[in-house]
């Protein structure tokens, strides 16, 4: 059993559509307030990297169903310039454009999962589990 | 357009009519439906025709004047874009299949009637996604206007002390806004303590926390305390997680919390009645 939504982002707003989208199904898992923060906060900052760093791309939402466990994945895909140094961004602190540099490393803790898969000159695909206990 | 197709159209008005409306109501789907009554179709699409008929004894200003007309009444009546844009193709699809059943169009003269036909039907096609794009646009750029307009107000609540409550989402666009008048107004009221208030601000990403930062630091540097309030637990918990530092920042959960260590910081306090007459 699958289920999964997906939002384009291109523009600004988007990234507030892809946090909707991920807040009601969050809800509909049965996630607790602050688990849906972690996830709609970690949406944000996938869905800003893709507007701020590759132009754009998409933010998918997909329903687990694993061993008797039920989950949340976000899938945040760009065909945008990849990053380079993946070491580098997973640091705390590291920014290309003046942020916090808090976005990566920050998106890793609040979710159980991360598994990020780069290719310079290709795109990024971003795939993040949280669990529902 | 060719009087031929004229003489047509208004000789089988009633044809045509009856032709498009059953068409139509095929077409349209559930949704539609509840959007746009049998008799309301009825009678615009009667209009409709009516508006081509008179094309000939119009002048073209006049005729413009209708259309304009007509195309803001469907976009008032909230008519769907594809439905009306696959109403207008139907019904020359009617007229044009009518006309080759009872031999007006022929071989020789096909063309000349196809081309007409598109030099008819293309200003109307353009002058209804006009009306509905300028409808749109307008819509858009009021709602921008207004959002601006509750964006970020600063409120002086106390002598030196003023509150900037945040509602809705921040972007970038806000973010320079909320800057800008937390700047003007802490000089404007000379206020010592501002109090910036995040209880309706749904989601604290590194970005928001970013611009709060920066926010706060400017108004450090005019010479005011920034005090940030409202922190929901949840909030407070995905900021660790994400490993924002706001160690800089006061933080109060409320702003109550806030307004009352807000008076500390400019020496006073709120008391009792009874107690200032003893």
């Amino acid at each position: 059993m699958e289920f999964q939504s997906c939002v384009k982002i291109i523009n600004e707003w988007d990234i507030v559509a892809a946090r909707q989208l991920g807040r009601n199904v969050a809800k509909e898992l049965g996630f607790g307030t602050v688990d849906q923060a972690r996830i709609t906060t970690a949406i944000s900052e996938l869905a800003r990297n893709i507007y701020l760093y590759a132009g754009q791309g998409r933010v998918c939402i997909e329903k687990l169903y694993e061993n008797g466990k039920s989950g949340l994945l976000i899938i945040a895909s760009d065909e945008g310039p990849g990053i380079p140094d993946v070491r580098k961004v997973m640091e705390d602190g590291f920014s290309t454009s003046g942020g916090l540099g808090a976005g990566l490393p920050g998106v890793k803790r609040l979710m159980d999962e991360f598994d990020l898969d780069t290719n310079v000159g290709k795109g990024t695909e971003i795939r993040a589990t949280k669990w529902l206990r | 357009m060719n009087e031929l197709v004229y003489k047509y159209i208004r000789d089988n008005r009633n044809n045509i009519l009856d032709n498009w409306i059953i068409n139509m109501r095929e077409k349209a789907d559930e949704r539609l439906i509840k959007v746009v009554s049998d008799e309301m179709f009825a009678r615009t699409s009667s209009e409709f025709i009516d508006m081509i008929t008179t094309r000939l004894t119009d002048n073209g200003q006049e005729f413009l004047n209708r259309l304009t007309d007509f195309a803001e009444k469907v976009v008032r009546l909230g008519w769907p874009l594809t439905f009306v844009n696959e109403g207008l193709r139907e019904f020359s699809r009617i007229t044009f299949e009518g006309m080759m059943d009872t031999g007006l169009v022929n071989q020789d003269n096909q063309m000349d009637i196809i081309y007409d036909f598109d030099s008819f039907m293309t200003p109307m096609n353009n002058e209804i996604v006009n009306m509905y794009s300028q409808t749109w646009e307008k819509t858009v750029s009021l709602q921008k206007i207004a959002l601006q307009e509750l964006s970020a107000p600063l409120i002086p609540v106390l002598d030196r002390i003023t509150v900037m409550p945040l509602v809705g989402t921040i972007d970038t666009e806000r973010a320079k806004q909320i800057m800008e008048n937390l700047l003007q107004g802490v000089v404007k009221h000379r206020s010592e303590v501002v109090l910036i208030d995040i209880t309706g601000v749904p989601v604290v990403d590194t970005m928001v926390a970013h611009h709060i930062i920066q926010a706060a630091e400017a108004v450090r540097l005019v010479g005011a305390h920034c005090m940030l309030c409202g922190i929901r637990p949840e909030i407070a918990q995905t900021i660790v997680n994400l490993g924002i530092n706001l160690n800089e920042i006061t933080t109060k959960n409320s702003l109550q919390k806030g307004i009352e260590a807000a008076l500390e910081i400019t020496s006073r306090k709120i008391v009792e009645m009874e107690e200032m007459e003893e």
